[in-house]
């Protein structure tokens, strides 16, 4: 009996290796980004767009950790990034311009919001649960657009991005891709480590079935709750961030629009995969950017004045487009990448 | 007689007009396998869920080793020792079997606000889910995702499921619902190996199975215990037979 008991990974290394490869592609392409930006010719456009790629990769992946292994389908996590922003934008006004500050202060409220809400909204099932996040998150949308001080629906500009113990280091957009990627590379790894880990077990237990968590003795509120506060923290991350790589915040960041993007890059790039998640969040970025001028191109046979508006109303295509990708690609883009293996 | 390991006093539960349990009065002493038999409808499975701490009485007590436990959600229950299995089959299908045991032994053992460490190469987890899976006899099958094994397969992963939680006392409900010949000879040999060192309590359709494994009877009709003895006598009794007459044959 022992026997078997201690030879529980003899045959999975084989089928986990295979799959290692796409996160080891996936951050060796971040870490390469920069020094090929340099011969681009547009290297600053480049690292910030490959930037903000980075910053909604973890928070899709924040959201991927609790929709992806926990089914909880929250309609609300861009206001952890609005918190994030606006912890950095209303701290740096008031003359705290340090991220030793500013970020701790950031993910404490992110955590404290993430607390209250889901502890209400966890209460719930299903829909009900979309809507009840979808609410929370409006509240905190209005709630930014009456501020006044800072903005109101307008928003405001940084001064500058946040210093670090004192120096001016994000100033540089190199730097600044640097930390970036650092960041993603340790949300990715904790994200791994919690989803294999007990707890994560638990949560995926009860996405599975909660009524069975419950007659072997788990209480999967609890679990459900901690996953929720994780999550909100990285998403809050994701959002001082963002607002440095803006060097702006404004409501925009936490409208109802931006949460329904983030489950859409979630599910783009596969649930339930993490490095999936980071995958949608850069397809779905760089189709945003790109499409306009890939559908001028495709359309050359086209007359001119046709392709000018095609390219001007390339939301016509991306919406048709991503609904195509996530009907036939079961699995989103995680699900294309692992079928060669399995069929 | 010895103190009762687990008593029903005035057990009720109705939804509006419709009374489900009717004063249920039941006492499971320890070591017994207990049997509740009942023609369809008779509330066999409400009384477990109430028992397990599913679905809440309207009134009455439920004693678990003198302590009124009535109030207690289904997972208070389970740390005090009750296990249930499920009628439909309730295991975690994309966990293979040995994950559905392991998480079991999980809840029992230390704290699972854990978020580093690979719980799925815990030695102790899996050492205490491979004797729990051995001692139903799946232990060739632990690797299988659970969703792929066969229906009787997955019924003895139930059994080994509800083993895991350590329990004094395992409620099962039909564990024999929808197996067929040779897997349900093979759920009875477990069964009866197990009632050597737990008390049970087996809500079952299959008379045979029944009378050949249960050291006493109660029989539910309309959510009333008619009758509560051992298998011989409850089989001679009038109100038994008259309860299933049309039911079906009494073996």
């Amino acid at each position: 009996m022992t026997e078997i008991a201690e030879t529980p990974s003899a045959p999975a290394p084989s089928l986990t290796t295979r799959l290692e490869i796409v996160p080891v592609v996936l951050f060796t392409a971040f870490a390469a980004a920069p020094l090929l930006a340099a011969y681009s010719g547009a290297e600053g456009y480049v690292l910030s767009l490959l930037t903000r790629v980075m910053i909604f990769g973890i928070a899709a992946m924040a959201l991927d950790l609790i929709l992806g292994y926990g089914a909880l389908v929250s309609f609300g996590h861009a206001a952890f990034l609005g918190l994030g922003g606006y912890a950095v934008g209303i701290l740096a006004s008031h003359g705290f311009e340090d991220a030793l500050v500013q970020i701790p202060i950031a993910l404490a409220a992110s955590a404290a919001f993430a607390f209250v809400t889901g502890a209400i909204s966890l209460r719930t099932k299903g829909v009900y649960f979309i809507m009840i996040t979808l609410a929370f998150g409006q509240m905190l949308y209005f709630l930014a657009t009456s501020l006044a001080p800072y903005g109101g629906d307008d928003g405001m500009t940084l001064a500058s991005r946040s210093l670090i113990a004192g120096s001016a280091w994000l100033k540089n957009d190199f730097t600044f891709y640097w930390i970036c990627l650092l960041c993603l590379l340790g949300a990715y790894a904790l994200s791994r480590s919690i989803v294999v880990s007990r707890f994560g077990r638990v949560l995926r237990g009860t996405r599975e079935n909660a009524v069975r968590m419950e007659a072997i003795g788990f209480r999967p509120f609890r679990f459900q709750l901690a996953a929720y506060v994780i999550s909100g923290i990285m998403a809050g991350l994701a959002g001082c961030l963002l607002a440095n790589q803006a060097e702006f915040i404004s409501p925009s960041f936490m409208t109802w629009q931006r949460s329904g993007e983030l489950i859409f890059m979630v599910v783009l790039g596969g649930l339930g995969s993490l490095h999936g998640a980071i995958i949608g969040a850069a397809a779905f970025l760089l189709l945003e950017e790109f499409l306009p001028e890939i559908l001028h191109m495709a359309s050359f046979f086209l007359a001119e004045e046709t392709r000018a508006h095609l390219a001007e109303n390339w939301k016509m295509v991306f919406g048709p487009l991503l609904i195509l990708i996530v009907l036939f690609a079961r699995g989103g883009i995680m699900g294309l990448l692992r079928r060669p293996h399995h069929g | 007689m010895a103190e009762p390991l687990l008593e029903l006093r005035n057990l009720r539960k109705s939804y509006g007009a419709l009374v489900v349990t009717d004063d249920v009065n039941i006492s499971v002493q320890p070591g017994e396998l207990h049997a509740i038999i009942g023609p369809n409808g008779a509330g066999k499975t409400t009384l477990i869920h109430q028992i397990s701490g599913m679905l809440p009485s309207n009134s009455g007590q439920i004693l678990f080793i003198g302590e009124d436990i009535s109030q207690l959600s289904m997972p208070q229950r389970v740390e005090r020792g009750l296990a249930r299995s499920f009628q439909i089959t309730s295991i975690l299908p994309g966990f293979s079997a040995l994950e559905n045991v392991a998480l079991a032994v999980q809840a029992r053992s230390g704290s699972s606000f854990r978020f580093f460490g690979n719980a799925s190469r815990e030695n102790d987890l899996n050492g205490l889910a491979m004797e729990c899976l051995g001692e139903v006899g799946l232990a060739a099958r632990a690797r299988i995702p659970a969703g792929l094994l066969s229906h009787g397969e997955k019924r003895q992963l139930e059994l080994a499921v509800g083993l895991a939680t350590a329990p004094k006392l395992l409620l099962l409900d039909e564990p024999l619902a929808g197996t067929g010949h040779d897997e349900s000879q093979r759920v009875v040999e477990t069964l009866r190996r197990l009632k050597s060192r737990l008390t049970i309590v087996l809500i079952e359709h299959d008379m045979e199975a029944v009378f050949s494994l249960a050291d006493r009877v109660s029989v539910l009709v309309y959510g009333r215990v008619i009758a509560t003895d051992t298998p011989e006598r409850v089989r001679a009794n009038p109100d038994v037979r008259a309860a299933y007459l049309g039911e079906e044959e009494l073996v």
